[in-house]
């Protein structure tokens, strides 16, 4: 499995070099498209945290953070100097000088600290609290105790000093679009959801609900030279049949491709080479819940584990568009260890771990899963044959996604399949599964360990990143022996991309999210 | 005609509130709200506070008069996704359905009705065999297939016109989604215009006619058209509305921005002010047209009175 990550990050860095080597060129436009949905839920991306907005956020929008694919974490963005001080939860800012907002009005630590006031506005709801909650006081202006965040301070116009309640890296709290800094003054009028100004690469053109967004380049960003495209349209695109006919009839630049059209593409010589893929921070798994007898015991846990042919599954039902998952964290986060490996088909194991649990002849149970092809109930019919064969039996209950995710925030379960961001920041990623984390928020399983919390306990404190590092991997070792999951697979994120646009980067926190500056066409494109 | 008129629209109310109370009470029961579809992890802090704010914490009965008593004052509620007033919203989403259905009826009726009208008037040709075999294989087709399939032919293999989007709402853009859309009831209109002329060519004042010495152009023209005129009507009618929920699979497949795919998101998501919304509009475009067609009639026949 190794060596396919390596193959896949070679052909990434190939493809990277590649268009290193050639000169950017200047102008066309990039076709890129919308696949989650029938439409963009809002112009106020503030509003909404759902990834096909932060698809067209990505050009209009910028936060204090970027994702760096390259380097696999977030990178100042907005900002050219983070100084930490108060052991380590004091972060002092030098924002850039040279940041314009689409209305030609200079970007200043005000438009930052009224950004993350509106935010925590409590009576809005906005999703991004969660991120901007790590501020000191922002949480009181949340629930009305006060006007302003306390914990941020202006310094000057390109100085903000910001105080923070754990010690953490910022970078994983303000670098999606829910945290995008907004101009103070044009922001709070009634027509800015009409028409967004962003700090962004490209400005507002139009919105066509339920068709497409258009954006232009945005002269005065300010990263030299970029963005180099004319122009950005992003066509909402929910259809994944209508897509690989546009993609084919080279109408759009860019196609997110399912199980069915990674095996045809990958067939097609034509159209082999336009495949971009990459291993994205989501986990896909099965939650048992404690609290249901059976699962309370690790053996059984441990048991399904060992009998379900989940090779087998991602070969022949996901079609090899996902990777064997060791345990919590995925591949490209950075607490990864190479060294675990999965565990085995081995349904005689199996049989032996029940019975040492007291359940010889097996049990039943209740399985939740939505229709998700990837990790819903194809899935869960090809492991039903698979556990019976050990004697458990498994009972389905279909519910919507929506409806699913509802369910395991309330614990009214026995088992459910899910898949589950677990990145990039491994430390919160792992943070789930600490006693003191909420079953609602996103400790699904009720998981509580002591030695479990002790390990994320001291990776909290610790300064060394070495350290940190290592007993992040003890955790997520630990969880593999705990097995509160059916440990699945990790998310194969699969674009085509057609060959005159380059400079595509493998995000392995959503691949649809491209940094769309460094984004750019040849000569061979039709929207040259 | 008017007190006709007024006691129709005055019959609509009854008809507004049911469909109104039916989808409230439907999605106050089915599980999942806007706020566990919003994201799958989301933070619990926020949904409450999403709850309170969008009164999903009030009792149903509570949530239904309050959404009533601002329906009455002509405001369709607040989206809870896009957080923008759900007329706005449909607004700009009624224009390209609109237009899809107008196109798509068009073509239904420029080519069903003179299809039924051949075949009727040489039954057990090759032309009516021909003719039939179209209609059902039209009225047979799923949509989603038929689509994909014209996406196919003309987009990708002849090139002649895009696969997919909006363009400006420009004819090139609309003919693969309109067509895909007026397939069935073209069949149907086929169908029909088939069996009424048939029946009517056989009616006795046909008979008389042609006994009168009338010239056949002239007993189809005056006769026969003008009687299938009203069968044909009422399907025109009900098939108008029946485009309105059927452009649902089109507007997706083409990424047409129509009124279709704002209900589709908003069903998924739970955004129960816009699928009130959306499915209101519906429901008036349906009793708009089945009123414009009823007025109709006593145009084409006279005989028919509004007492």
């Amino acid at each position: 499995m190794f060596r396919i990550v390596a193959i896949v990050a070679g052909l990434g860095l190939a493809l990277a070099a590649t268009a290193e080597a050639q000169t950017q060129r200047k102008g066309g436009t990039i076709r890129m498209t919308a696949p989650y949905g029938s439409s963009f839920t809002s112009l106020d991306i503030h509003t909404t945290q759902r990834a096909q907005d932060e698809i067209y956020a990505k050009a209009l929008h910028r936060s204090l953070y970027i994702w760096n694919s390259a380097e696999g974490k977030p990178v100042l963005e907005l900002a050219k100097e983070d100084v930490v001080s108060g052991g380590g939860l004091v972060h002092t800012f030098k924002l850039r000088d040279d940041a314009y907002f689409h209305n030609g009005r200079k970007m200043t630590a005000d438009d930052v600290i009224w950004s993350y006031n509106r935010i925590m506005d409590g009576t809005k709801a906005f999703p991004g609290a969660r991120f901007v909650r790590v501020i000191e006081g922002a949480a009181a202006v949340e629930k009305g105790q006060a006007k302003e965040i306390s914990g941020l301070k202006k310094i000057d116009d390109f100085t903000l000093e910001m105080k923070l309640t754990e010690k953490v890296d910022p970078g994983f709290y303000f670098f999606t679009a829910l945290t995008s800094i907004y101009p103070a003054d044009e922001a709070a009028k009634e027509s800015f959801i009409q028409n967004p100004i962003g700090l962004g690469p490209f400005k507002f053109v139009e919105h066509v609900p339920g068709s497409r967004i258009v954006l232009e380049r945005w002269d005065r960003f300010y990263k030299p030279g970029k963005p180099y495209a004319d122009k950005v349209i992003v066509s909402i695109m929910a259809e994944a049949a209508a897509r690989d006919v546009a993609f084919r009839n080279k109408e759009i630049d860019t196609s997110v491709l399912g199980p069915a059209q990674y095996v045809a593409y990958q067939a097609d010589s034509g159209l082999k080479g336009t495949i971009v893929e990459v291993a994205e921070v989501f986990t896909r798994y099965m939650g048992m819940n404690p609290s249901f007898k059976p699962f309370a015991d690790k053996r059984v846990r441990q048991a399904i584990n060992y009998a379900i042919d989940t090779d087998l599954i991602i070969n022949k039902l996901v079609k090899g568009k996902a990777y064997r998952a060791t345990s919590w964290l995925p591949l490209t986060s950075p607490a990864y260890d190479k060294a675990m490996k999965p565990y085995a088909f081995d349904p005689a194991k199996a049989k032996q771990l029940l019975t040492e649990a007291g359940y010889p002849s097996g049990f039943e149970f209740e399985w939740t899963t939505s229709q998700n092809e990837s990790w819903g109930l194809p899935i869960v019919s090809a492991v039903i044959p698979m556990l019976d064969k050990v004697g458990i039996k498994a009972k389905v209950k279909q519910v919507e996604t929506a409806v699913l995710a509802e369910v395991i925030r309330s614990g009214d379960y026995q088992a459910f399949i899910y898949s589950q961001a677990t990145g990039p920041d491994p430390q919160a990623a792992l943070k789930c599964f600490h006693s003191s984390t909420p079953q609602p928020a996103c400790n699904y399983m009720n998981f509580k360990n002591a030695d479990f919390d002790k390990m994320m306990d001291e990776a909290g404190q610790t300064d060394d990143a070495a350290k940190r590092t290592q007993l992040l991997q003890k955790a997520n070792a630990l969880l593999y022996d705990e097995a509160p999951v059916w440990f699945f697979n990790y998310n194969k994120a699969v674009m085509a991309v057609q060959p005159w646009l380059k400079g595509i980067q493998l995000n392995a926190t959503e691949l649809t999210h491209q940094n769309v500056e460094d984004l750019w066409v040849d000569e061979t494109s039709p929207a040259k | 005609m008017l007190p006709f008129l007024i006691r129709r629209v005055l019959q609509t109310i009854p008809t507004v509130l049911a469909v109104v109370l039916l989808v409230f009470v439907l999605f106050s029961v089915v599980p999942g709200s806007i706020v566990s579809s919003m994201s799958d992890d989301s933070d619990p802090q926020v949904e409450l506070r999403m709850k309170k704010q969008l009164g999903l914490d009030d009792p149903v009965y509570l949530r239904f008069g309050s959404y009533i008593a601002k329906l009455a004052t002509g405001d369709f509620g607040t989206s809870f996704r896009t957080r923008e007033p759900v007329t706005t919203m449909i607004a700009k989403r009624m224009g390209p359905t609109l237009q899809l259905i107008f196109a798509a009826m068009t073509f239904a009726i420029v080519v069903g009705v003179p299809l039924g009208f051949i075949a009727a008037l040489r039954p057990g040709s090759i032309v009516d065999t021909a003719s039939m075999v179209v209609a059902v294989s039209g009225l047979s087709m799923a949509k989603f297939w038929l689509g994909l399939l014209l996406m196919y032919l003309f987009a990708l293999k002849l090139g002649w016109l895009p696969s997919f989007g909006y363009g400006e709402g420009g004819g090139k853009y609309l003919i693969l989604p309109a067509v895909t859309l007026g397939v069935s009831p073209m069949a149907l209109l086929a169908r029909t215009t088939r069996a009424a002329v048939l029946e009517i060519m056989t009616a006795d004042f046909v008979r008389t006619a042609r006994s009168k010495g009338m010239s056949e152009a002239r007993v189809v023209k005056w006769h026969v058209m003008r009687n299938a005129l009203v069968i044909i009507l009422t399907t025109v009618g009900l098939q108008f509305g029946a485009l309105m929920g059927q452009a649902v699979v089109v507007e997706k497949l083409f990424s047409w921005p129509g009124i279709g795919s704002l209900l589709v998101d908003s069903v998924l998501q739970r955004d129960i002010p816009a699928v009130q919304g959306s499915i209101l509009v519906v429901v008036l475009f349906f009793f708009a047209i089945n009123l414009l067609i009823d007025v109709l009639y006593g145009v084409i026949d006279p005989r028919i009175r509004y007492a």
